[in-house]
């Protein structure tokens, strides 16, 4: 038997069924992504592409089809499954940085960590400061977020979806929200670490840094095209 | 878990001003109920201590619980027969059966006294006061009663080497204006006069006591009420104060007499404390209701303000049980930081409390707040202001465990 994909999805769709009219939000999407490749789903803003993302990051349930993630059936996972699932094997990055205020960046970055409590304290700190170096951000590792750029933001976020060291990155627009110098510093992140092996999945709407990926999946009104 | 603590002191620690306002309204719940338990736990308890030592337990009295029924009303239990102008049969009043009754409860595990409690006139000088006039048998009132140890001038025993002795109560000496080893005149109801000498004062705390009872040897009170070898009561002291009303039960079913525990004699101030704590506990109940409405606000306000970060926690792979729990968490730290702080409130209240001196007379008399400092209303009051910050902090903590990040995030971006 051939080894399963790291992501393989059969008819999977998402229909929103609250308004008067069912709208899909993604439709019968036929996918496959082996460990290692870095993706692009590109199409234009409406056409599905993080309403995709959501599917496959296990924050959004399908209405229908089937999402298998490292070989496992994600339909028979409860939420409680789900969210251990999505701690250990997936880290997301979004358009918005999302970290806590109140934290430093060290300790934003441990946060998935603590959650997994795979690590001692120790190792999780010198994890998080490894991984923050590792990114461009050498010093002030106990500053808080507020006192950054937008750019460093982004890579702080990076480090924590990195933290778990996960099977899958998945970014939403992650330079959407940062200028084209700082959009190309993160982008470049994403190149390097697909280079090592990690498999990268994101999204955006750029074609010029679409085309910097191994691969790209086009979307048009939730269907993939092509 | 550390990291739900660390992210509960986290929003707390960004909200201090709010947390302080929750805390304080639960500490004023806390405290306030530790020093109102403290003030009226200690006055019911002295007060019940009181009446439990100065009173019988069990009174056995010359009436019935029921009237006497009219042979009419015999013959035709429903008949729509009446009888105008009935006048009942005028009998003696008294223990009918006493000798028998007393002899019973010898034998048995009950101390007993009889007496004769009649109304009497005091007259000394200009004064002319109503009192009750109860004659008893030294050697047997003290084994029923504390009036040997109540004793502030005088002594019980005076009585028997005073033919014409009285003992009274320390108010009624007051109000009559009178001291040890005077003359006073004592009129009855039936008209009889006796001089007697004051050989006694007694002094019980309990003011319906101190001012309107008096004791006489049993055969000066049959004198006075004409009435000789009549007694109207039967005292009875019975070793477990707290079985007195069913005693009392079974006495009434066994004599016919009625049979009256100290918890029916008292009846009427046992239900006026119960009223005082039910006035209480709604008080309390309502500071701690508002309490609870503090914390419901500021949880319900910090998960407004961190939507994104719940968001993002459950991306990371948090559970909901986790979110909750640290919603949860932060409930529980403000109660319990509100209960350790009006622990503090309730203590010092209390303290400030006893170092209030006046001088009152009501049920007793005392020149303070009787406090009772036990440690039971501290728990009480814990296990309530707890249970409504954790009921408090579930309602808004199930809602944020059930946000759904997808829907946050899109708005963020």
């Amino acid at each position: 038997m051939q080894p399963r994909p790291l992501v393989e999805t059969r008819k999977l769709s998402r229909i929103l069924n609250d308004g008067p009219q069912p709208v899909p939000l993604v439709q019968d999407i036929d996918l496959r992504i082996e460990a290692g490749e870095f993706v692009a789903i590109t199409g234009p803003s409406g056409s599905g592409k993080s309403s995709l993302l959501y599917l496959l990051g296990l924050l959004d349930t399908p209405t229908a089809g089937e999402l298998w993630i490292d070989g496992q059936d994600t339909a028979r996972l409860e939420r409680a499954a789900l969210a251990r699932l999505r701690l250990g094997k997936l880290g997301f990055v979004f358009q918005f940085h999302f970290l806590l205020p109140e934290f430093t960046l060290l300790q934003n970055v441990m946060i998935p960590m603590q959650k997994l409590g795979r690590l001692e304290e120790d190792a999780m700190r010198a994890r998080a400061g490894q991984l923050l170096t590792e990114l461009g951000l050498e010093s002030g590792h106990d500053k808080r977020p507020d006192q950054l750029s937008g750019g460093q933001r982004q890579r702080v976020a990076i480090a924590r979806a990195l933290a778990n060291d996960p099977l899958i990155l998945l970014a939403d627009e992650p330079t959407g929200n940062l200028d084209s110098r700082n959009g190309q510093i993160v982008f470049d992140i994403f190149s390097s670490l697909a280079a090592r092996g990690q498999t990268v999945i994101t999204v955006t709407h750029d074609a010029g840094l679409a085309a910097r990926t191994g691969r790209q999946i086009h979307l048009v009104d939730g269907r993939l095209e092509g | 878990m550390g990291l739900v603590l660390e992210l509960a002191l986290g929003h707390l620690g960004q909200r201090k001003r709010q947390t302080l306002v929750s805390v304080a309204g639960v500490a004023l719940g806390v405290g306030f109920f530790i020093a109102m338990m403290a003030l009226m736990g200690g006055f019911q308890k002295y007060f019940v201590t009181q009446v439990i030592d100065s009173w019988p337990h069990i009174i056995i009295k010359d009436e019935f619980r029921d009237p006497e029924r009219q042979p009419v009303d015999l013959r035709y239990p429903r008949g729509a027969v009446r009888l105008e102008g009935l006048k009942p049969r005028d009998e003696l009043k008294g223990i009918r059966n006493s000798r028998e009754i007393l002899a019973a409860l010898e034998d048995g595990p009950y101390a007993s006294a009889p007496t004769l409690r009649t109304q009497v006139f005091f007259r000394y000088g200009s004064r002319d006061i109503a009192a009750t006039l109860v004659g008893i048998d030294p050697k047997k009132e003290v084994r029923v009663t504390q009036l040997a140890q109540d004793m502030v001038e005088g002594s019980l025993d005076a009585l028997y080497s005073n033919a014409n002795g009285v003992i009274i109560g320390a108010g009624l000496a007051k109000k009559l204006g009178i001291g040890l080893g005077e003359m006073l005149s004592v009129t009855s109801p039936v008209g009889a006069v006796l001089k007697m000498k004051v050989v006694g004062i007694f002094n019980t705390g309990v003011t319906a006591l101190d001012n309107f009872e008096s004791y006489s040897l049993i055969k000066k009170a049959q004198v006075l009420a004409n009435r000789a070898n009549v007694i109207n009561q039967v005292r009875i002291r019975i070793p477990d104060v707290t079985l007195a009303r069913q005693v009392a039960q079974e006495l009434e079913g066994r004599f016919g007499y009625k049979a009256e525990s100290w918890e029916e004699s008292y009846s009427n101030v046992l239900g006026l404390f119960k009223v005082q704590n039910g006035v209480m506990y709604s008080a309390v109940g309502a500071i701690l209701v508002v309490a609870a409405f503090g914390i419901f606000n500021i949880i319900s306000t910090v998960i407004n303000e961190k939507r994104r970060d719940i968001a993002i926690l459950k991306s990371i792979g948090l559970s909901e049980a986790d979110i909750r729990a640290v919603f949860m968490i932060q409930g529980l730290i403000l109660g319990l930081i509100g209960t350790v702080a009006g622990w503090l409130l309730g203590y010092g209240l209390t303290e400030m409390l006893a170092g209030i001196r006046f001088n009152m007379e009501g049920f007793v008399r005392t020149n303070g707040f009787i406090l009772d400092r036990g440690l039971q209303p501290y728990g009480v009051a814990a296990a309530f202001a707890l249970l409504s910050a954790i009921f408090a902090a579930w309602l808004p903590a199930r809602k944020a465990a059930r946000l759904n990040p997808v829907d946050i995030i899109r708005g963020a971006a």
